[in-house]
C-alpha cells in the first residue's frame, strides 16, 4: 500500500495554493524543513516568514496580515501551536474571526523518539472548545492535500491536524473533502468504526479482520471533527447500535467525547474509546508507542468486541 | 500651527470628558490608563492619520492596535470624536448588547483595526500588518499603543524582534509609560526599566517624549516617517490619570469607575 505522511502533503498542497492565490502567505517557526513549508518558501520566498522559535508572536502576526487581507497559514509542531500559543489563538484569531489557517504538524504519539514533551494529545480538544474554530484530523495524504486547498477558499479560522509519520494511503485522487462532513469508506451494520486522522487506516484493518468472524463493521472517516457530522453519527448509531471510536490523541477531549456528546443528546448507544488513556507518552518508535498506549487496529478490534457484548446486554 | 494646536487641546479635553462620562455610566473600566494616554490618540487620529470615518475598511487607511486594550474608552471616545459611530452610543460602554465591548472588538465597532484586550498582543498584530503592507507596497503606517506594565509580556518580546529583523520602518509603536501597574508602581511590581535601551538593544529607533505634549509627540512622529529600514518606538512619559486632579498618580484608579459626585469633581476640571 502506498503511504505518506499528511505533512508532506500539506507542503505539497501549499505550492499549489501559492500558485493559484497570491494573498496566501505562509507563516513558520523554525521548523519549516520539518512541518514542509519549506516547499512554500523555496517557490515563494517573499510570502514565506519565518518567525523565529516564538509561537505567540507566530499566530499574533498571523492575526494581523490576515487583518490585512492575507490568508495566512501558519505552522509550527502542534504541540507548540495549540499549546504554546493557545490564548493567541483564543483572542487573536478566533475571537475575530480572522482568516488564519493554523497547520500544525507532528501531531500524536507518532512524533516518536522525541518523546511526550513533543507528542501533542491534547490538541485536538484545546481546538475544538473555542468558538469560532473549525477542526480538521485529514487520514491521509490526498485528504490532507484537499483539505488544504478546501479551506483556503473559505473565511476563518482553522485548525488542520497533520502527522509526521507515512501513513496508507486510503482515498483516491478524485476524492472531495467537504468540511462538516463524514465519509463513509466501508458499509457496515453491527457496529460503527468511527476515526480520524492515522486511526482511520487502522479502523480499516479492524473491520477486515471483524468481517473474518462475521461481524460486519462501518468504517466512518470522522475528519471534519468540528463541524462534526452529526447525522453520520447518529445514523451510524442508529443503524449498528454500537459505536467505537479512534483517535491518535487523549480519549478526553477530542474525537470520542465529540462522539459522545452526540450519542448522548440524540441516540445514547453502548460506546467504546480508543485512544490514549489520560496519560503522557515517551520516546520510541512509533509503531511501538501505538501498540504499547493501545492504539492499533487490534485495539479497536477489541473494542469492538467489548461494546458488541455491552449491545447485547442492553 | 498655534491654532491647530489649540484646536487639538480641545479635542483632547473632550476625549477626557468622555472618558469620564462613559466610566461613570458604565460604573465599570479603566480609567487611569485612559486618560493618560489622550494626548497620543489625539494626535495620531486628529493630525496624522489617514483614515476616513465612513469607510472604516479603506485599505489605504493608516492602521492603530491598541495593545493596552483597557484604555478602550480613550480609543472610542477618540473614534467618536473623529466620527466612526455617533457619541450617544459612548454612554453604552461595557453594557448588554452594546457595539462597545470592555476591550476592542474589531467585529463589532467600526474604526477598531484589531480586537485587542489580553496584554501582549497587540504589537505581534501590528507586525503582521505592517509585513503585509510591505508586501502589497503599500505606503500606510501601522501604529501601535503599548502600556509600560504590558511590556512585562514575553510576547511583546518576540514582536519587538520580528519588527526588527523584517525592517518594518512602517511600524511605530507607542509605550504609554505612566509609571502604574494594577499591583502597584511598575518598579515595584516588575520593572521594565529602562525601556528604551530594551527596544534600541533590538535594533529600534527610539524616542523619548513627553507623552502630554501634543508638539513632541508630532514631531518624534516626523522622524519615525523618515527613519529607514527599522521600526520606531516612542517612549512617551505619562501620566496615569491626567487631567484629574485626584486621579493623577493614583494606582486606584487604575480599574475603578468614579462616583457621580467624582465625576462632578472631574469634569468641572476639565473645562
Amino acid at each position: 500500500m502506498e503511504k505518506m505522511a499528511t505533512r508532506d502533503a500539506y507542503g505539497k498542497a501549499l505550492v499549489k495554493l501559492g500558485e493559484q492565490n497570491s494573498n496566501v502567505v505562509v507563516l513558520d517557526a523554525d521548523l519549516a524543513k520539518s512541518t514542509k513549508t519549506i516547499e512554500f518558501k523555496k517557490k515563494f520566498p517573499e510570502r514565506f516568514f519565518d518567525m523565529g522559535i516564538a509561537e505567540q508572536n507566530l499566530m499574533g502576526t498571523a492575526a494581523g496580515l490576515a487583518a490585512s487581507g492575507k490568508i495566512p497559514f501558519a505552522s509550527t509542531f502542534a504541540i507548540f501551536a495549540t499549546g504554546r500559543a493557545f490564548e493567541q489563538i483564543r483572542n487573536s484569531i478566533a475571537y475575530p474571526h480572522l482568516n488564519v489557517k493554523i497547520a500544525a504538524s507532528h501531531a500524536g504519539l507518532t512524533v516518536g523518539e522525541d518523546g511526550a514533551s513533543h507528542q501533542a494529545i491534547a490538541d485536538i480538544a484545546l481546538m475544538r472548545v473555542l468558538p469560532q474554530m473549525k477542526v480538521i484530523v485529514p487520514a491521509d495524504g490526498i485528504e490532507a492535500e484537499k483539505a488544504v486547498l478546501a479551506v483556503a477558499e473559505m473565511d476563518g479560522p482553522v485548525y488542520i491536524r497533520l502527522g509526521r509519520s507515512k501513513v496508507p494511503i486510503i482515498y483516491a485522487e478524485d476524492y472531495q473533502f467537504e468540511l462538516g462532513k463524514a465519509s463513509i469508506i466501508k458499509e457496515g451494520q453491527d457496529v460503527a468504526l468511527l476515526a480520524c486522522g492515522i486511526m482511520v487506516a487502522e479502523a480499516l484493518k479492524a473491520a477486515e479482520e471483524l468481517a473474518k468472524e462475521g461481524i460486519s463493521a462501518r468504517v466512518i472517516n470522522m475528519a471534519s471533527i468540528k463541524p462534526l457530522d452529526k447525522e453520520a453519527v447518529v445514523a451510524a448509531a442508529r443503524d449498528t447500535g454500537a459505536v467505537v471510536t479512534a483517535e491518535e490523541h487523549n480519549i478526553i477531549g477530542g474525537l470520542g467525547s465529540a462522539v459522545a456528546e452526540v450519542l448522548g443528546e440524540n441516540v445514547p448507544v453502548p460506546l467504546e474509546r480508543v485512544g490514549v488513556s489520560d496519560t503522557f507518552g515517551e520516546s520510541g518508535k512509533p509503531q511501538d508507542l501505538l501498540e504499547k498506549y493501545g492504539l492499533t487496529a487490534k485495539h479497536i478490534q477489541e473494542a469492538a468486541y467489548r461494546v458488541l457484548n455491552r449491545k447485547r446486554d442492553v | 500651527m498655534e491654532q491647530q494646536q489649540e484646536k487639538l487641546k480641545e479635542i483632547a479635553r473632550q476625549i477626557r470628558r468622555n472618558i469620564i462620562e462613559m466610566l461613570t455610566e458604565s460604573q465599570s473600566g479603566h480609567p487611569g490608563g485612559s486618560l493618560s494616554a489622550v494626548e497620543i490618540l489625539t494626535t495620531l487620529y486628529f493630525r496624522e492619520m489617514k483614515v476616513d470615518p465612513a469607510n472604516p475598511r479603506w485599505s489605504e487607511r493608516d492602521r492603530f492596535v491598541l495593545g493596552k486594550g483597557h484604555a478602550a474608552p480613550a480609543l472610542f471616545a477618540t473614534l467618536a470624536e473623529k466620527g466612526f459611530f455617533p457619541r450617544e452610543e459612548l454612554l453604552t460602554l461595557r453594557k448588554i448588547n452594546s457595539r462597545l465591548q470592555g476591550h476592542p472588538d474589531m467585529k463589532k465597532l467600526p474604526g477598531i483595526d484589531m480586537s485587542t484586550g489580553s496584554l501582549g498582543q497587540g504589537l505581534s498584530a501590528a507586525v503582521g500588518m505592517g509585513l503585509a503592507g510591505k508586501l502589497d507596497n503599500k505606503d500606510y503606517r501601522i501604529y501601535a499603543l503599548l502600556g509600560d506594565g504590558e511590556i512585562e509580556e514575553g510576547q511583546v518580546w518576540e514582536a519587538t524582534m520580528a519588527a526588527a529583523h523584517y525592517k518594518l520602518d512602517n511600524l511605530t509603536a507607542f509605550v504609554d509609560s505612566n509609571g502604574l501597574q494594577i499591583d502597584g508602581p511598575c518598579t515595584e511590581v516588575m520593572s521594565p526599566y529602562p525601556i528604551a535601551p530594551k527596544f534600541a538593544a533590538f535594533g529600534w529607533h527610539v524616542e523619548e517624549i513627553d507623552g502630554h505634549s501634543l508638539e513632541e509627540i508630532s514631531a518624534a512622529i516626523a522622524r519615525a516617517k523618515e527613519i529607514k529600514d527599522k521600526p520606531t518606538v516612542i517612549v512617551a512619559r505619562t501620566i496615569k490619570g491626567k487631567g484629574v486632579s485626584f486621579m493623577e498618580n493614583e494606582v486606584g484608579w487604575h480599574g475603578n469607575a468614579p462616583s457621580e459626585e467624582q465625576a462632578k469633581q472631574a469634569l468641572a476640571e476639565l473645562v
